[in-house]
C-alpha cells in the first residue's frame, strides 16, 4: 500500500512453543527474513513436564504487518499458541534491569536518592559503584536509566519484557 | 516389541512404505550409504537416480503435483543438501508437498566442519515448511511420520529430515504411523459458518462479480475443483485463474476469462479492475497478479478463502476472510447457497457479461501466423490441438515460452499443468516432466521449454534414458533469453546485454548422444507432421522448434501499473509505459 500512510503501532505478543532446539532460530529468522522489528524478546521454559517455552515479543509495525506477524508465527510447526496481549484484553508487563553506576560524592548520593524514588534495590556496591536492580514497565526503566546517565552510568543489562493477561484466563 | 527393533536406515524405508511412497528421487553419497544399502535390500520402493540433486526435488515436485501425493527425495550431506535448496524453495513458494531426506555427518562430528558437513537445518529453515535434525534412532520413526503429516496437511510444502549417519546405523525402536500424535500442527480445515454467511451476502447481491481462483484449489484436490465448477456454474459469474490455478476450472468453458495478471488476458484484468465483488479462492494476491497495489480493483468488496491465515490480508485488505480448506468451504457454501435459494441479479449480470464480451472481443491473444517462420504462439496452439485428445501433462521452464503455454494451451482438468510460479526456476520443467512420467507411465508428458532454460538441467536426459521415460522437450527456440530480452526492450532501451543465446548446441546431436531422438522444426507448414512424429516416438525427444526470435509476450501489465493500463502490444516510442517506480520492481 505504497501511498497510504498507516500508523505504526507497538504490540506485545506471547507465543507458546515446544522447547526444542532451533525454535528460537525459527522465530528470529522469521523476523529478520521478513523485515519485521523486534523491540524485545524473552524466552524461558514455563512447563517442564510438557517441554513448553513461552516467548514474549514486543514488536512494532502497521496494523497489517502486526496481523502478518501473528499469522506467520502461528504457521510455525512448533508453535502451540499466539496471543496478542495488546488487543486481547488488559495485561501486565514487566521488565527487569541491572544498572551499574560508577561515581563518588554528590553524584553517588544522587543516584541512591533516585533509586529510592524508583524503588530500585542495590544488589552490589563498592566504594565507587552501585548495581541497581529495577523492575517495572519498559518506560519506567527507560526513565530510570536516563536519569542515571549523567550520574556515571557505565553498564545496563535488561531482561526484555515479560507479559501476561490480567484476570483468570491463560494463554 | 522386538519386531520393531531395527537400524535407522531400515526405519527410514519402513516409514516410507507405511506412508505409501512408491518412488523416491535421489543421489547417493557417503552420509546416506546406509539408506542406499537398505534400498538395495527391498523392492517395494523404487529409487530413481537423477543426475543432479536440484533435479531430484523438481522431479518429486512434478510427481507430487500430478498425483496429489507427497513427493520424496533422498540426497547426501553437504553438497547434496545444498544442491537441493533451489528445489526446496521452489516447492515452498508453490505449496508442493515434499519430504526430502538429507544425509548428515555423525552426531559427534556435527559442528566440527567435518567432511561434507553443512548446517542443513540452518540453510533450509527459510525454504522449508519445517525441518528436523534427528539425533536419536528411537525418534526416527516418529519424525518421519510427522514430516509426511506436515508436508501434506494444511498448506502443503517441503519438509527436510536431516539424518546423521550414526543415527542411521544404530539400532532402535520403530514407531509406526498409528502411534504418532501430532501435537501442534492442526490447520483449520472447516470454515467458520458466520464468515461463509457473510460471504454469501456479498455473493448474492453482486452486480459485477468475479471469481479469482488459484493454486489452492488444485492443492485442495479434485473434489475442490468439481465444487468450484459447480458453484461457478450455479452463479453464472465469470472466473479467472492464476498461473498456478490453471486447470482447476476448464479453460474452454465460456465463463472462463483465461489467466489474469501480468500476462493475463485483457478481459480478465479489466474484469478484476472493474468488479464490485471479488471471490478469491486459494489464491494469494501475488504481485504478478495485483499489479500496482493502490490501484488494484479499487471499487470491490473482497472475499478470500484460504487455509493459511498468513495469505489473508498480506498484500490486499479483504472484507470477508474465510480460513479453511477450499473443498470444505465450497461444500458448505454451496449448501448454504441452495438453502437460501439465492438468485443472482439477472439483469445486472447481463450488463456485466455484455461489458465482458466487449473486452473479450479485443481478442488479446491473437497473433499472425503467416509464412514459413513459426510463431511461438502458433507452436503452442498446434501442440494443444494435436495432444488435447490424450492424457497429456504439460510442464514448463521459465520465460516467454511459459507464458505462451499458459495463454494458449487450454487446461481442462487439474494436476495436468506443472510450472514454477512463485520462484520462477529455470530448469524446473524437464526434471518435473520426469517425475510426472514416473507417476503416469502411459501418458504423454511434454516440457514446454526455452533453449536457455533447458540447458539448466539437461543432464537429466541421462535419467530419462535410464528409466525409459519418453518425455518430450518442446523447445521454443528463439535464440534469446526471451523474457529478459523483452524487459530489456521495454525498460533498457533495447540494449540486449547478455541475453543472446550464444553457442547453442545442435539439439538433435545432443539428443542422439544420450540415446534420445532429436527433431528440428523451422517451417510452419510441416510443424503438425513433426509434432505428430514427436508424439509417436516411444523415447525421450528433444524438439528444437525454431521460432520467430523477435516475438514478445502480450498482453502485459508493465510492472508498477494497474490492471487497466494493460498493454496489448509494444508501447509507442513516445509512450513510456513503465515509470521509474515500476522500473525498480521485478
Ligand atoms: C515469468 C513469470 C510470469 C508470471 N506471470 C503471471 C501472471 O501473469 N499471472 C499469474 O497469475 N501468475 C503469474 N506468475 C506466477 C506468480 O508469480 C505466482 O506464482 C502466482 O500468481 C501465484 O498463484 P496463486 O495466487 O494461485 O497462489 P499459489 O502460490 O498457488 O498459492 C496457493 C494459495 O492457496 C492456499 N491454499 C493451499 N492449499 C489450500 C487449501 N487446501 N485450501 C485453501 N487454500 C489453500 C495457500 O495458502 C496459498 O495462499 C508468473 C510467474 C513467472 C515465473
Ligand atoms: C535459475 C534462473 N536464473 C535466471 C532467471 C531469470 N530469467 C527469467 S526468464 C529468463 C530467460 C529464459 O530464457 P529461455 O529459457 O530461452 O526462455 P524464453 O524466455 O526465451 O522463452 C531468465 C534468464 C530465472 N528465472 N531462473
Ligand atoms: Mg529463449
Amino acid at each position: 500500500m505504497s501511498n497510504e500512510v498507516e500508523e505504526i503501532v507497538t504490540h506485545t505478543i506471547a507465543v507458546l512453543v515446544d522447547n526444542e532446539s532451533g525454535v528460537l532460530a525459527r522465530v528470529i529468522g522469521l523476523f529478520s527474513g521478513r523485515g519485521y522489528n523486534i523491540e524485545s524478546l524473552t524466552v524461558a521454559e514455563v512447563d517442564p513436564a510438557e517441554k513448553l517455552s513461552r516467548i514474549t515479543l514486543v514488536t512494532s509495525g502497521t496494523p497489517m504487518v502486526i496481523e502478518q506477524i501473528k499469522a506467520q508465527l502461528g504457521r510455525l510447526v512448533p508453535v502451540h499458541k499466539v496471543r496478542d496481549l495488546t488487543v486481547d484484553g488488559p495485561s501486565v508487563s514487566r521488565e527487569l534491569a541491572l544498572v551499574k553506576v560508577v561515581g563518588s560524592g554528590e553524584k553517588r548520593v544522587e543516584s541512591l536518592r533516585i533509586a529510592d524514588i524508583f524503588r530500585a534495590n542495590v544488589v552490589d556496591s563498592t566504594n565507587e559503584s552501585f548495581v541497581f536492580e529495577i523492575v517495572g514497565k519498559t518506560d519506567k526503566l527507560d526513565a530510570f536509566i536516563a536519569l542515571m546517565e549523567p550520574l556515571g552510568l557505565v553498564d545496563v543489562s535488561r531482561t526484555g519484557v515479560a507479559a501476561i493477561a490480567r484476570g483468570t484466563g491463560s494463554i | 516389541m522386538s519386531m520393531d527393533r531395527m537400524n535407522g536406515a531400515q526405519m527410514v524405508l519402513k516409514a516410507l512404505a507405511e506412508q505409501g511412497v512408491e518412488v523416491i528421487f535421489g543421489y547417493p553419497g557417503g552420509a546416506v550409504l546406509p539408506i542406499y544399502d537398505a534400498i538395495f535390500q527391498q523392492n517395494q520402493i523404487k529409487h530413481v537416480l537423477v543426475r543432479h540433486e536440484q533435479a531430484a526435488v523438481h522431479a518429486a515436485e512434478g510427481y507430487a503435483r500430478s498425483t496429489g501425493k507427497v513427493g520424496c527425495v533422498l540426497v547426501t550431506s553437504g553438497p547434496g543438501a545444498t544442491n537441493a535448496v533451489t528445489g526446496l524453495l521452489d516447492a515452498m513458494m508453490d505449496s508442493i508437498p515434499i519430504v526430502c531426506l538429507t544425509g548428515q555427518v555423525p552426531t559427534h562430528l556435527i559442528g566440527n566442519d567435518a567432511f561434507q558437513e553443512a548446517d542443513t537445518t540452518g540453510i533450509t529453515r527459510p525454504c522449508t515448511k519445517h525441518n528436523y535434525l534427528v539425533k536419536k534412532t528411537d525418534d526416527l520413526g516418529r519424525v518421519m511420520h510427522e514430516a509426511f503429516h506436515v508436508a501434506r496437511s494444511g498448506r502443503p510444502g517441503p519438509v527436510v529430515v536431516d539424518l546423521p549417519k550414526d543415527v542411521l546405523m544404530k539400532e532402535g525402536e520403530y514407531t509406526p504411523a498409528a502411534r504418532v500424535k501430532h501435537k501442534t500442527y492442526k490447520p483449520q480445515v472447516k470454515a467458520d459458518r458466520a464468515a461463509l454467511e457473510e460471504a454469501l451476502d456479498l455473493i448474492a447481491n453482486a452486480k459485477k462479480p468475479i471469481f479469482y481462483t488459484g493454486g489452492g484449489v488444485v492443492n485442495s484436490g479434485p473434489a475442490a475443483c468439481q465444487l468450484l465448477t459447480q458453484l461457478v456454474r450455479m452463479t453464472g459469474y465469470p472466473i479467472t485463474q492464476t498461473l498456478m490455478g490453471l486447470g482447476a476450472y476448464p479453460a474452454s468453458d465460456p465463463q472462463h476469462l483465461g489467466m489474469l495478471g501480468m500476462h493475463g488476458t485483457y478481459e480478465a484484468n479489466w474484469a478484476m479492475h472493474d468488479c464490485d465483488v471479488m471471490i478469491c479462492i486459494g489464491a494469494r494476491f501475488d504481485d504478478r497478479v495485483t499489479g500496482r497495489l493502490d490501484a488494484f480493483s479499487p471499487g470491490s468488496k473482497k472475499i478470500q478463502i484460504d487455509i493459511d491465515p498468513s495469505s489473508i490480508n498480506k498484500n490486499v485488505r479483504v472484507d470477508v476472510p474465510v480460513v479453511g480448506d477450499v473443498a470444505h468451504a465450497l461444500e458448505d457454501l454451496i449448501k448454504l447457497y441452495k438453502a437460501r435459494q439465492i438468485r443472482p441479479d439477472a439483469s445486472a449480470l447481463k450488463d456485466w457479461w455484455t461489458q465482458i464480451e466487449e473486452w473479450r472481443a479485443v481478442d488479446c491473444l491473437k497473433f499472425n501466423q503467416d509464412g514459413k517462420i513459426i510463431k511461438p504462439q502458433y507452436a503452442i496452439q498446434r501442440l494443444y490441438e494435436l495432444t488435447k485428445g490424450r492424457e497429456t501433462y504439460i510442464t514448463t521452464e521459465v520465460g516467454q515460452h511459459q507464458m505462451w503455454a499458459a495463454q494458449h494451451y487450454k487446461f481442462e482438468r487439474p494436476n495436468q499443468w506443472m510450472t514454477s510460479g512463485g520462484l520462477g526456476t529455470m530448469g524446473y520443467g524437464f526434471p518435473a516432466a520426469i517425475g510426472v512420467q514416473m507417476a503416469h507411465p502411459d501418458a504423454l508428458v511434454v516440457d514446454v521449454s526455452g533453449e536457455a532454460s533447458f540447458m539448466m538441467n539437461m543432464q537429466e536426459l541421462g535419467t530419462a534414458i535410464q528409466y525409459r521415460l519418453p518425455v518430450k522437450v518442446f523447445i521454443l527456440n528463439n535464440q534469446y533469453m526471451g523474457m529478459v530480452r523483452q524487459w530489456q526492450e521495454l525498460l533498457h532501451g533495447g540494449r540486449y546485454s547478455e541475453s543472446y543465446s550464444e553457442a547453442l548446441p545442435d539439439f538433435v546431436k545432443l539428443a542422439e548422444a544420450f540415446g534420445a531422438h532429436g527433431i528440428v522444426a523451422d517451417d510452419a507448414a510441416t510443424l503438425d507432421e513433426q509434432i505428430k512424429e514427436m508424439i509417436e516416438i516411444d523415447k525421450p525427444v528433444i524438439f528444437d522448434c525454431r521460432v520467430d526470435a523477435s516475438e514478445n509476450c502480450f498482453p502485459m501489465i508493465p510492472s508498477g501499473a494497474p490492471h487497466n493500463q494493460i498493454l496489448l502490444g509494444p508501447p509507442g516510442e513516445d509512450n513510456d509505459a513503465i515509470g521509474d517506480e515500476g522500473k525498480v520492481l521485478v
